[in-house]
């Protein structure tokens, strides 16, 4: 009985883990711009397609890793370079449809150059399952709960102990104070979609030896990474990485006891529920609308 | 009535309506009028919510394909009369609709795009997965809509009736006191309510009308086509009914129109792209928005009347 939890519990962590790097990247790139990014999750295709097609042409993983990251970043850069920018003064919905339109496009080059079929990674350290606390674990398992820590603990120190973290948390806060003070903020806008592309590409990476990876696997893990930065409150780092593990597990839990049918529909349905009754999440910010 | 800047557009477009088969070669070319004026009522009625009262739905494909599947559930399982399923799947709708909508519209910007997101994703799911009812992701077969009604020289001539009835109705909404309530809680919602307005029950009248549209149109499209899947309501085809909203101009019923238009051409145009469908259309979504973040109609009318 208990180690059927702690089972549902693990597999729960290690997914929350993906969702809180991709909740996190959407919280960055809404504190720089107020646009929600859904080319995020292409970020985290690019991540995990770069590296097994380089592994596949024969790199090793240490080295197709970092490549990947790198891939990624670029095309995070120049989203922001190419589509963004040009459209600051567009409204919020047609900022949407660019942001969807280019994570359209990202999944058709992605298509083009590695085809429709699905891929897989081998494990960075083996497949022979752990025992723990009567539930067996895979070693990979321990890989994304283990670098999801190591980076949301880089985050915390970059936005608390360097002048650039700082630098981009008062853009967020008020960008043409901001600027007052001397702060670019063209270039904390670049850097936060250089940030949020890292951040899916790891997760994209270090998913891939569990989930197959495909051109199309950045949507379902995009919308929930949304989902996991809306749980939280948008814009705020612990809500984003808080909301992401919460996820994971609630979607682990109804899986396992309730139906696997409707795993996928779980954080869509936790969502709506907290939203009905926290229109800004759990840890959004009360604000009043000035008129 | 020219020269009344509304109705004129509506003689113009019903024109073209019943000129179009006189040049339209083959049966083809009459699908793909269908498919437009259907697309362009989804399109009329969602601009109603999204131009005009400035609220967004990233979930309105769910409408549809609940309509479709009302539809296809009732006549082909129960043997319902067609018109009898139809209006009952659009009264389910606008129950739904009613129900979820003070809670969801009470949301602002990006929470009420997930809402509404997350609204679209769950109907899709539960149609993919109840199978022994919808046929699951492979879908399910529609009967005709009658005897009469078969074939696209008949069907054009209905999807063209609703596609005049419906600017009809839009446009008479939009000059009626709830249009002239809407516009003013899309400027400022605090300062409709100042102004005595009860925004949230406008909200609501325009969200349930606007599902309805679409799940009429679902309806249609279901014994038109003949098969239905999912994919009817998922996350891609709310995205496609919202960019015909916006490329075609927001708070511009003919803008709407274009849009839709543009939306279901584009596709046909780019299966010549063989391999590359997904790379040009998604380029294309990026250039227009960033080259004419407010559309194509408003932009070409601001030109036209600047030179």
């Amino acid at each position: 009985m208990l180690s059927e939890f702690f089972q549902f519990l693990f597999s729960g962590i290690t997914s929350g883990s993906i969702y809180a790097l991709a909740a996190l990247g959407f919280s960055i790139i809404f504190n720089a711009s107020g646009v929600i990014n859904f080319a995020q999750g292409e970020f985290i295709m690019i991540g995990g397609m770069v590296t097994v097609f380089l592994v596949k042409l024969g790199v090793p993983v240490w080295a197709a890793a970092p490549a990947a990251v790198l891939a990624a970043m670029a095309v995070g850069l120049a989203l922001d370079k190419l589509a963004i920018e040009p459209a600051r003064n567009a409204g919020v919905v047609a900022l949407i449809i660019i942001t969807i339109g280019a994570s359209i496009f990202l999944q058709g080059i992605a298509q083009v150059l590695f085809g429709k079929g699905q891929h897989a990674l081998p494990a960075f350290s083996g497949d022979v399952p752990l025992r723990m606390m009567g539930a067996t674990l895979l070693p990979q398992s321990l890989w994304v709960i283990g670098v999801t820590v190591v980076i949301v603990a880089a985050m915390w120190w970059f936005f608390s102990r360097t002048l650039t973290g700082k630098a981009m948390l008062a853009t967020a806060a008020n960008p043409l104070a901001a600027q007052l003070v001397g702060i670019d903020t063209r270039f904390i806008l670049l850097l936060s979609f250089a940030l949020a592309a890292v951040l899916g590409a790891v997760a994209g990476i270090i998913v891939a030896p569990i989930t197959l990876t495909s051109y199309d696997v950045g949507i379902m893990l995009g919308l929930k990474g949304f989902v996991a930065a809306t749980l939280g409150g948008l814009g705020s780092f612990a809500g984003a990485v808080a909301g992401g593990v919460l996820l994971g597990i609630a979607e682990a839990m109804a899986a396992g006891y309730l139906s696997s049918e409707y795993k996928d529909a779980v954080p869509f349905v936790l969502i709506i529920l907290v939203l009905f009754f926290l229109p800004r999440g759990l840890f959004g910010a009360r604000v009043t609308e000035r008129v | 009535m020219w020269g009344d800047p509304r109705k004129g557009p509506l003689l113009l477009v019903a024109m073209i309506v019943a000129a179009l088969p006189l040049v339209l070669p083959n049966t083809f070319y009459f699908d793909v009028a269908i498919r437009i004026y259907l697309n362009a009522v989804v399109a009329v009625g969602l601009n109603l919510l999204i131009g005009y009262a400035g609220q967004i739905s990233l979930g309105h494909a769910a409408f549809l394909g609940i309509g479709a599947y009302a539809s296809a559930i009732l006549t082909s399982r129960y043997g319902w009369p067609p018109v009898a399923a139809m209006l009952v799947g659009a009264l389910g709708v606008a129950v739904l609709a009613f129900v979820v909508a003070r809670p969801i519209l009470r949301l602002k910007g990006h929470y009420l795009a997930m809402a509404t997101l997350g609204m679209g994703i769950i109907v899709y799911i539960v149609l993919v997965t109840e199978s022994a009812w919808t046929g699951g992701p492979d879908g399910m077969a529609v009967p005709a809509f009658g005897a009469e009604l078969v074939g696209e020289r008949r069907w054009y001539w209905v999807a063209g009736a609703c596609l005049l009835a419906t600017i009809w109705i839009a446009c008479n909404l939009v000059d009626s006191p709830i249009g002239r309530a809407l516009q003013a809680l899309h400027g400022s919602e605090i300062a409709a309510q100042v102004a005595g307005i009860d925004t949230a029950r406008y909200k609501v009248k325009v969200f349930v009308i606007s599902a309805v549209f679409a799940s009429l149109t679902g309806s249609l499209l279901a014994h038109y086509v003949g098969f239905i899947t999912p994919q009817l309501s998922g996350f891609f085809h709310s995205i496609e009914l919202v960019t015909m909203v916006v490329v075609g101009g927001m708070a511009s019923t003919y803008g709407a129109v274009v849009g839709a238009a543009i939306l279901t051409v584009l596709p046909q145009l780019l299966s010549t792209f063989e391999g590359y469908e997904l790379v040009v259309f998604g380029l294309i979504l990026m250039l227009s928005m960033i080259f004419m973040p407010k559309g194509l109609v408003p932009n070409l009318a601001g030109w036209l009347r600047r030179s």
